[in-house]
């Protein structure tokens, strides 16, 4: 009898180690992750833009634990004020596919910490580089573009709408100046 | 659309008056005081028309029986796709017309076929001015004294622009949006003095009220809504009708420490000004933040009525709309000024159509409150109890940290929000277009930041009883009573303008510019522009001597966020919740910015 119970127990458990993968890594303020990254799908020649990235993007936005803390660092610096739970408010839309600034983990952390011109507060040197990752990573998962497993499920305040680990995959459209006007409410 | 109702409402229990009961009022309507009755000019020169904001035209080409052929004049776009909230100006024979941020206005030759321009002047403000506006990048009009128009930007500056020319004459700057400060308001100008206020109640600003030197733009005197009664000009003159405004260095004692600091109380609404009293009259906005919670006490002087002297703009008494606001109820809307008998005796009042649902009718000399009759459904309060002039809160409906409270009525943006009333001098009636919306609301904690949000509240806005989310109102201010409605599919977010020719105009958010018989209700003539309507309607005589109606359109303002913004609809907390009753905007209008000018063939 106590078997059965346990064997899903301690798979559960091993499956817990596999989606947590936590690196606690102590990152003072003044340090910054460098990717080279580039805002547009267009470069001088044909072979694209010369970009690098390190990996670390991976990193975040796979695992639960960085989202789940990128979703309590996200109202704590209150972007919420501004991004409500994703859907906007002064700030444009964050859930949806169309992003200004680009839409990959590597553009949100530069977008967070250099601020944007329409009024995107440049939040260098206020936010740990570590939590501006953790950050950026719970953003990539308001339109799911982060693996299901490591969206956040639903929160205990006032719902929103369906939790990120309930939206269906999303994509990410490069520019998003234009709103394509009159969409159906998804 | 368009069915007309007849006196509802007292749906609920709740609504007990706490009013003496039945002070049934006989004799006269009210009536506009003598300073706004001076013969009708054909011009619209500042947005509340005339000082007591009336908002009503002597005109009366444009009557009831021949509205119906109305027709466009002329067509003008603003360039900006933001929400127009904005009222088109007309002095001599050019129109004035701002645009929201980036805040262009532009001056149109109405002596000339399709009024085209004369000029435009751009005062380019700061964009990151957008991020710090709560509720879309509206402005509410610019005002024109004396050879000058003047208006706010977003990034909290006052220009002075000559009228003739378009030539910047001053331009001053008086906020920071590093601390969350913004400017939309119209200014007003009394005398020699443009008196303006600061937005940014969701950010945690300390609001004030400024007057300006029209020919320098050096500013004269400065109040603050918050602080020690020094900073907040309340001096020997200031002589409060009710005991819980009497007291020392309130705007300090109300607050927990230093909280008032970052409290609120911003300046955004409209102003009136009684001449033979020299009384300024206006609001303040909702305490911060938004979580009740944060800041035990009164929180004076937010979310309340200031008279002030003109000249000096020391306070002469203030009445608190919402003392200990707890749903964002600011106290900024219009302040209509009117002369009435009251139980037998002449009275000189003020009549406010709160964001409480109640149409106050305050003694303006005193600040005492006469009546306070709700003109919405409401669960949230249940009567303003005339003694101690204090609102009434139903406890069952108080914020809860960490809970989520339902069907609180009116909702955060009240019975009613900015988007001014008007009163018509020929039928005494007051027109209120409003809101019948409700809400869901958990207070959170919040955390300062400056240059950012401070509100902590979850909201979920939702449709009042009924369904329908507008109302256009007829109100008897003496009785305290609806004469009829006209019910709107959503919020109805634009301005009334009332005309001698018995007609009444409004514009709802799905695009209608409608006229409605002043004293019936009934739809004459609708005309649906390109966007939602949010804007103030105005009407003049043109050089040809024919009478002209105009509207901005272009739908936004925090109603309309969900268009004007690309808000995305599957998060009802979206636009601080308004987006949930909202979802359906976006298969309804799009984004514009165009003006209307209409005239019978
Ligand atoms: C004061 C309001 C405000 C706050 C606070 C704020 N934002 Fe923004 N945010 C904006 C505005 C406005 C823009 C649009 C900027 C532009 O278009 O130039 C923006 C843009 C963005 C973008 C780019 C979107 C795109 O389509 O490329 C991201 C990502 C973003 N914000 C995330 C955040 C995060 C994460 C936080 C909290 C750390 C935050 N914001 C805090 C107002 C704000």
């Amino acid at each position: 009898m106590k078997v059965y119970l346990v064997l899903p127990l301690v798979a559960f458990a091993l499956a817990a180690c596999e989606r947590e993968d936590r690196e606690y890594r102590a990152n003072p303020m003044t340090a910054e992750s460098q990717e080279k990254i580039a805002l547009v799908p267009l470069s001088a020649g044909p072979s694209g833009p010369t970009e690098y990235r390190s990996g670390l993007g991976k990193e975040y936005e796979e695992n639960a634990f960085h989202i789940s803390q990128g979703q309590r660092f996200y109202t704590w610096f209150n972007c919420n004020g501004c991004h409500a739970n994703g859907g906007g408010g002064s700030g444009p839309a964050l859930m949806d596919d169309r992003w200004i600034y680009g839409g990959q983990i590597e553009n949100i952390v530069q977008t967070i910490r250099e601020g944007r011109p329409n009024g995107m507060p440049s939040f260098r040197r206020k936010i740990p580089d570590d939590q501006i990752w953790e950050i950026a990573a719970y953003v990539r998962s308001m339109g799911r573009n982060v693996p299901k497993a490591a969206a956040p499920g639903r929160k205990d305040d006032m719902s929103p709408g369906p939790a990120e680990q309930r939206r269906p995959p999303g994509q990410v459209i490069d520019g998003g100046q234009v709103p394509p006007s009159a969409q159906m409410p998804q | 659309m368009g069915y007309l109702r007849v006196t509802i409402l007292l749906a609920v229990p709740l609504l007990l008056q706490l009013s003496v009961p039945s002070r049934a009022q006989t004799g006269p309507q009210p009536s506009p005081p003598p300073f706004a009755t001076t013969p009708e000019d054909g011009q619209w020169t500042i947005p509340q028309k005339n000082f007591a904001s009336t908002r009503y035209s002597d005109l009366s080409e444009i009557s009831a029986e021949n509205v119906k052929n109305l027709q466009v004049a002329f067509t003008f776009s603003t360039g900006v796709n933001k929400g127009q909230e904005s009222a088109p100006l007309v002095v001599g024979s050019t129109m004035y017309v701002l645009s929201p941020y980036p805040n262009i206005l532009y001056a149109l030759d109405l002596t000339q076929p399709g009024a085209p321009m004369k000029w435009q002047y751009n005062p380019k403000p700061a964009a990151a001015a957008q991020g710090v506006a709560c509720c879309d990048v509206v402005n509410r009009g610019p005002t024109f004294s004396n050879g000058k128009v003047f208006f706010t930007t977003l990034d909290a500056h006052v220009v002075a622009v000559n009228a003739e020319t378009g030539e910047e004459v001053w331009k001053t700057k008086l906020g920071y949006i590093n601390r969350g400060e913004t400017m939309t308001m119209a200014p007003l100008v009394v005398k020699d003095k443009v008196i303006v206020g600061i937005s940014g109640g969701e950010y945690g600003v300390r609001g004030w009220i400024q007057a300006l030197d029209a020919n320098s733009g050096q500013s004269l005197w400065k109040a603050y809504s918050t602080g020690p009664d020094q900073d907040v000009k309340i001096g020997p003159d200031f002589k409060p009708f009710y005991d819980s405004d009497k007291g020392k260095d309130l705007g300090v004692t109300t607050w927990p420490a230093d909280a008032w600091q970052q409290g609120g109380g911003s300046v955004w609404g409209w102003i009136s000004y009684d001449p033979d009293l020299n009384l300024i009259y206006y609001g303040t906005g909702n305490p911060g933040p938004w979580n009740a919670s944060q800041r035990p006490g009164d929180n004076k002087w937010t979310a309340g009525i200031f008279a002030r002297d003109a000249d000096s703009g020391e306070a002469r008494w203030f009445y608190q709309t919402a003392p200990h606001d707890l749903h964002d109820w600011d106290g900024i809307n219009e302040m209509i000024l009117l002369d009435m008998e009251w139980e037998g005796k002449p009275r000189k009042v003020l009549v406010h159509p709160g964001r409480t649902g109640f149409v106050y009718v305050v003694d303006r000399t005193t600040g005492e409150v006469l009546s306070a009759k709700p003109f919405a459904a409401l669960t949230a309060v249940t009567g303003v109890d005339l003694k101690t002039g204090r609102l009434q809160y139903n406890a069952d409906k108080a914020p809860v940290i960490n809970r989520v409270v339902r069907d609180i009525c009116p909702t955060a943006s009240g019975s009613k929000d900015w988007n001014p009333s008007a009163f018509s001098h020929k039928t005494g009636i007051l027109y209120i277009p409003h809101e019948n919306l409700c809400m869901d609301w958990e207070s959170v904690e919040a955390n300062y930041i400056a240059g950012t949000p401070y509100v902590g509240a979850e909201v979920r806005v939702h449709p009042g009883p009924g369904g329908h989310m507008g109302e256009f109102s007829a109100w008897d201010v003496r009785e305290g009573k609806e004469l009829w409605t006209i019910n709107e599919r959503f919020p109805l977010w634009s301005g009334a303008l009332a005309t001698a020719g018995d007609v009444v105009f409004y514009g709802n958010m799905e695009g209608w510019f409608k006229a409605v018989h002043a004293r019936t209700g009934e739809v004459l003539w609708q005309f649906k522009t390109a966007s939602g309507i949010i804007g103030q309607p105005t009407t003049y005589r043109g050089p040809d001597g024919k009478q002209y109606v105009a509207i901005l359109s272009g739908v936004g303002g925090w109603a309309g966020a969900i268009v004007s913004g690309d808000l995305d609809p599957r998060d009802g907390t979206a636009a601080t919740g308004f987006v949930n009753a909202m979802r359906d905007l976006k298969n309804v209008t799009t984004t514009g910015g165009t003006l209307y000018v209409f005239k019978l063939p």
